[in-house]
Formats: structure tokens, sequence, C-alpha cells
């Protein structure tokens, strides 16, 4: 009895133990550092100032703030597509088969995305393998340039966030209580309308995660930007690591964080607020 | 008057990985009856269901619905709905878009809805609950809500699997009640699947008695009970003793056996010749039991001893050890000739049973 309350306060207090220290703890020492000033002399020094926010919100930085939503929501938008049918697939598979597409899933999360994003550039460079075969199969003349473009950096932040989309759409398809498509069929409904009526509405909790999940490390994921795009296209991300590792302002560097994890919190509420006044599905599913 | 065939399976054959699930079915269902398919799980009656609603395609035969074939016609093509045993609601719809999606999927007009879901929740009482939630019903307002759901789409025919299964066993009563009430009120055929045979009893028109995927008998609740056509459905139905006899003697249209070490004379449809194994079977209500006190003449009387005694209420089950050695079940009613129905296990008593009750059943059927 003794031990059981014991393991209890050890294992909750660890748990709040990690989150204070690697969550809390860090954010705290990012808003103070948001609140400081910097110059050649100090990477911090006080007094406190609002004047980073006040920069963060400057045209410069709003045009990177609004091309990186644009970016990131175009990304979250085509995971979302490629993700659903394959979850609804692995969702749906034989189980052994489901487990063997589930590991096949996983296994690239082995390597570093870093790594990963290294290979992608030996894919699609001019020279690349996806160029010479297409080039000696005679489908093209003469080599894309795909490397150093736009659609470059969308490919490589789809590859490397799909998963995170896949999973929590697995997660909730599996749990799809597939009587209910079976109930709508029998009263009369063609695919189109148990798709639109039934099937998304039950697993809109799951189509929320995943779409949080990618969006923000598509705004933030500054590698990729970086290896696949050139460093032409500065996406969030980048600006930070920027403001941080090259410009040593870490004051500004904070600030931007800051905007972009309130941004994001507003979001959560956002959708939190939404989904209890319509009374969601998150209670059932 | 020939009543309209509103289903019918013509030589329908089923099988999964080369197992056979039904076997060369053959069943027609007329307009306006309640019809219930019993049997064991696994029998194949929810089969028969999926096979109507078009949820499965048969191996071999084919299916009409309204006169019409309907093989290869996926289900939301066909007139015919299912009460789901799950109710298979929708969690994320309020009970009236629940009860309104059929009616939405053919695009009825906005006002109709309206009307026809008000008066289908009229119906199953339901229609305070309109705007709730399914999780905010109990499990026998969920039912209700199944069956509107299904109802207001006026379907030619009413599926239903196990719809009762989950309820307790009063709501159970009730809604077997109300589900019969409803069948006449509407006038549309309901094809019920059930593995309790008295709710198959005391609600169908006709039961169709299944047994690993074949038909057993079909025929009407007290058909199937009195007159069990072979002992598979004589067993699933109630309780029987049968006693397994050589015919001794015939003369005309009786039969004479020996049960227990008593002759007994009886008379039968069926042509058997002397040497013939029989099944005599008996209910336990046919079966008459009396105390010591209450006999004189013991002649047509096997002597035994009570086992077990199971007081029921409006009856009392008995287990009688025959002095050969065989059991007995009995059912005892209480009635005015007979108010001291009081057995102690391990008194002496006298069996006897009423002749032209029994069922005679050839050996091996």
């Amino acid at each position: 009895m003794k031990s059981d309350a014991w393991f209890r306060y050890f294992a909750i207090g660890s748990t709040w133990f990690w989150l204070g220290v690697f969550s809390l703890l860090a954010f705290l020492l990012m808003l103070l550092a948001s609140i400081m000033r910097q110059d050649q002399a100090h990477i911090l020094y006080l007094p406190f100032t609002f004047n980073n926010y006040v920069l963060s919100f400057s045209p410069i930085y709003l045009t990177i703030f609004l091309r990186s939503f644009y970016l990131a929501g175009f990304c979250t938008f085509l995971c979302l597509v490629l993700a659903y049918p394959f979850a609804f697939l692995i969702a749906r598979a034989e189980k052994n088969r489901r487990e063997i597409m589930m590991l096949l899933l996983i296994i690239p999360f082995w390597t570093s995305s870093l790594i990963r994003s290294y290979a992608m550039v030996s894919l699609i460079k001019t020279k690349g393998i996806i160029n010479t075969l297409l080039l000696t199969l005679g489908i093209i003349h003469q080599p894309m340039q795909l490397l150093y473009t736009n659609t470059a950096v969308m490919i490589g932040l789809v590859y490397n966030l799909l998963p995170f989309m896949i999973l929590p759409l697995y997660a909730n398809i599996e749990r799809l209580d597939m009587r209910l498509v079976e109930a709508a069929r029998d009263l009369g409904a063609n695919r189109l309308t148990i798709l639109k009526r039934i099937i998304i509405p039950l697993t809109m909790p799951g189509i929320v995660a995943g779409c949080i999940l990618v969006l923000l490390p598509a705004m933030t994921l500054f590698y990729i930007p970086d290896l696949l795009g050139g460093a032409k296209s500065m996406l969030l991300g980048n600006l930070i690591q920027y403001q941080f590792l090259t410009a040593h302002n870490w004051p500004q560097g904070a600030a931007i964080s800051m905007v972009l994890t309130l941004l994001m919190g507003l979001m959560l509420i956002a959708h939190k607020l939404l989904s209890h006044g319509k009374d969601s599905n998150e209670d059932f599913v | 008057m020939q009543e309209k065939v509103i289903v019918e399976l013509h030589g329908v054959s089923k099988n999964y990985h080369n197992q056979t699930v039904l076997q060369n079915i053959d069943l027609t269902v007329n307009d306006g009856e309640f019809l219930t398919l019993l049997g064991p799980s696994g029998c194949g009656k929810t089969t028969i269901l999926r096979l109507i609603s078009g949820f499965e395609e048969p191996s071999r035969g084919s299916i009409s619905i309204n006169g019409q074939k309907v093989n290869g016609v996926a289900p939301h093509l066909r007139h015919v709905h299912t009460v789901f045993q799950s109710y298979a609601l929708f969690p994320h719809m309020s009970v009236f878009e629940n009860v309104a999606f059929g009616l939405r999927c053919q695009g009825a007009h906005k006002s109709e809805i309206s009307d026809r879901v008000m008066a289908a929740l009229k119906m199953v009482k339901l229609e305070q609950f309109a705007f709730r939630k399914p999780v905010q019903l109990s499990g026998g307002q969920q039912q209700r809500v199944a069956i509107a759901r299904a109802v207001v789409n006026r379907p030619l025919v009413l599926l239903l699997d196990e719809p009762l299964s989950a309820l307790d066993y009063r709501l159970r009563k009730t809604m077997q009640l109300e589900l019969k009430q409803l069948q006449r009120q509407l006038g549309i055929a309901f094809i019920f699947v059930t593995h309790d045979q008295e709710e198959a009893l005391s609600m169908s028109d006709r039961v169709v008695v299944m047994e690993e995927g074949t038909i057993q008998q079909m025929g009407s609740p007290r058909e199937v009970y009195e007159e069990p056509s072979n002992l598979n459905v004589a067993k699933f139905i109630g309780e029987v003793n049968i006693f397994s006899v050589t015919v001794l003697a015939t003369e005309g249209k009786t039969l004479t056996v020996n049960i227990e070490g008593s002759e007994h004379t009886y008379t039968n449809k069926r042509d058997f010749v002397v040497g013939d194994e029989v099944n005599i079977l008996l209910r336990p209500e046919d079966i008459r039991v009396y105390d010591n006190t209450e006999v004189t003449d013991t002649q047509d009387m096997l002597p035994g001893i009570v086992e077990e005694v199971i007081y029921k209420g409006s009856t009392v089950d008995l287990m009688i050890r025959l002095s050969t050695g065989k059991l007995l079940h009995a059912t005892e009613f209480f009635n005015e000739d007979d108010d001291s129905l009081v057995y102690t296990i391990g008194e002496r008593i006298w069996v006897q049973w009423v002749p032209g009750w029994e069922v005679i059943l050839p050996e091996g059927v």
C-alpha cells in the first residue's frame, strides 16, 4: 500500500520534473531572453524592453511569417491528402500485413532526417538519380531544375512530415467502427456521402491532431529549406536559426519564437473552443 | 388469397474460405409477416440477413426483393433496412439527424424530412429526445432510435439482427411487445434474427429453425414446438425428453412400443414396421407427476425418485430418476386441483403422460 503510493508520487513527480525543466523552464528562459537587449559586447543585457516584439512585426519579418504560414499550410494540406488514404489502407489491412506496413513507415525514422534530406539532394539534383533515370528512359530531354526550388522544399517537407500525419490518422481510423459505415450504406448512403457525413466527421480528431503535428514543424524545420531550397527561401525556422546563430541576436530570435508559440497556442485554444461549441466527436471516438 | 411474396431466396449457398455457411437455402417471405430466423450462433441466420441487405453476395443461388432479382445490387440501392445488433447509431449526430439520415440520402424535402422524422420518433415515443446525442440515451432508447431510423424510410422489409440481445430481461419483454405492435401498425414484413427460442415463439407469425447453414423446419410457432420435424428442432426449442425405442407391433396407424418397462400404443402419421427404431418425444409439461397418496391404479405409470426441484413461481420443474435409471424433466403447473405442488428431493413418485401428446420420429432424423 505504502510503496504503491510512493511509486505513484515518483511517477507523477518525475513527469512534472521533466516537463518543468525541459518545457516550462526552457520556455521561461526564452521569454526572459525575448525582453532583453543585445549588442556587440553582450549576448544579453538589461533593462527589459519590448522592442524585439515591435520589430517582430516589421514588414520584412511579417513577409516571412506569411510565407511560412502559406508554405506550411500547403505542406499540411498535401500531407493530409496523401496520408488519409494511406492511413485508411493500413488501418483496414489484415493484421499481419498492417504490422509490416507500419514497420515500413517507421524504419526511415531510425535514420536522422538531416541525412535523409541529404539523400533527397542526391536524388533530385540536376545530375541526380531522378533526372538521369528520366533522361535515360527518354521521358524528358533536358534535366529538370528541381533542387533549390520551392518544389524541392515542399517535397522535402512532405517527405519528412508525412508520418506525423499518418500516425494520428491511423490511430483514429483504426478505432473507427466500421459497423457505422455499414449502417450508413444500409440507409442508402453512397460512398461520397459516407465519406463526407460519417468517416470524416468521426476521424476529425485525428485530422486535427495530424495537422497540428505537421504545421508547426513545417514552419520551423530550418535545415530543409537550407539544403533543398538553397537558402533562398527563408522560412520562420530559418529566421529564428539565423537570429541565434548568425546574427547573434538572441533577444530577436527569442521574440520571434515567442510570437510563433503564441500563435500556435491561440490556434489550439480556438480549436478547443470550436469543437466544444459544436459538441465534438472527441467524446465518442 | 395468394399472399404477396416480398423476399425470395432460391437455392442460396454461401461459402467463406472454403467453409460452407449456408447450404441450398430456399426461403420466401410474405409481405406483412413477422418471420423469425432462429438458431444457435454460427448457424447462418445473420448471413441470410446480410445477403438480403446486400452486404454479402451469395456464392450460388438467387435473391429477389419485391419480384426483382437483386444479386449484385449494392446495399444502398436495395429498399430494405436493418436494425443492427449494436444499434450502430451515428455518435456525432443527434437523434433527429440519425433518423433523418436515410431521408437526406434520398434527397427528401426539408419539411418532409422534419415531419417524417418527428412522426417516426413519436411512434417510438422519443420525440422529446430528438436533439440529444445517442450517448445520452439508455440502451432501450438507443434501440428505439435504431428502429425509428430504419422504419422512417418505409422499407419493403425490415431486417432485425438480434436487436434485443443487449437489453435486460424486463426491457426485452417490453420491446418484444412494442416491436410486434409496430410491425402490425406498419404492415411491412419483419425478418427477425434471434437465438432466443422463447422470443421467436412469442413474436413470430412464422419461425425458421436453422442449424449449421441449413433450414431444419419452417412453420408457425405452434408447429415447430408441437410437431418438431427432427430431434435438432425439438432439442433447440424448449426442453424435451427422448426415448429411443423399437417398434414391437403395428396395426393400421398405431404402433406399440415399450418405454422404460411399460408398453404403450400410439397413433402416428408415418408408416412404421415392426423392428423400426423410433424416438418418442415428450415435453416436460406433458408429464404428470403423482405422489403415492394420489394414485390407486399404477397400471400405465412409471415409478421414479425426485432428484431435483426447481421452483419457478408459476411452475415447478422436476428432475426425476426413473427406476430404470433414465432421467426425466417434468414441469408441473399450479392449478386449483393441485394446490400442493410440494416435492422433496428423494421423494418416491409416479409418472404418467397423456397419450396423443407425444411426437414420434424415426431414428436418425
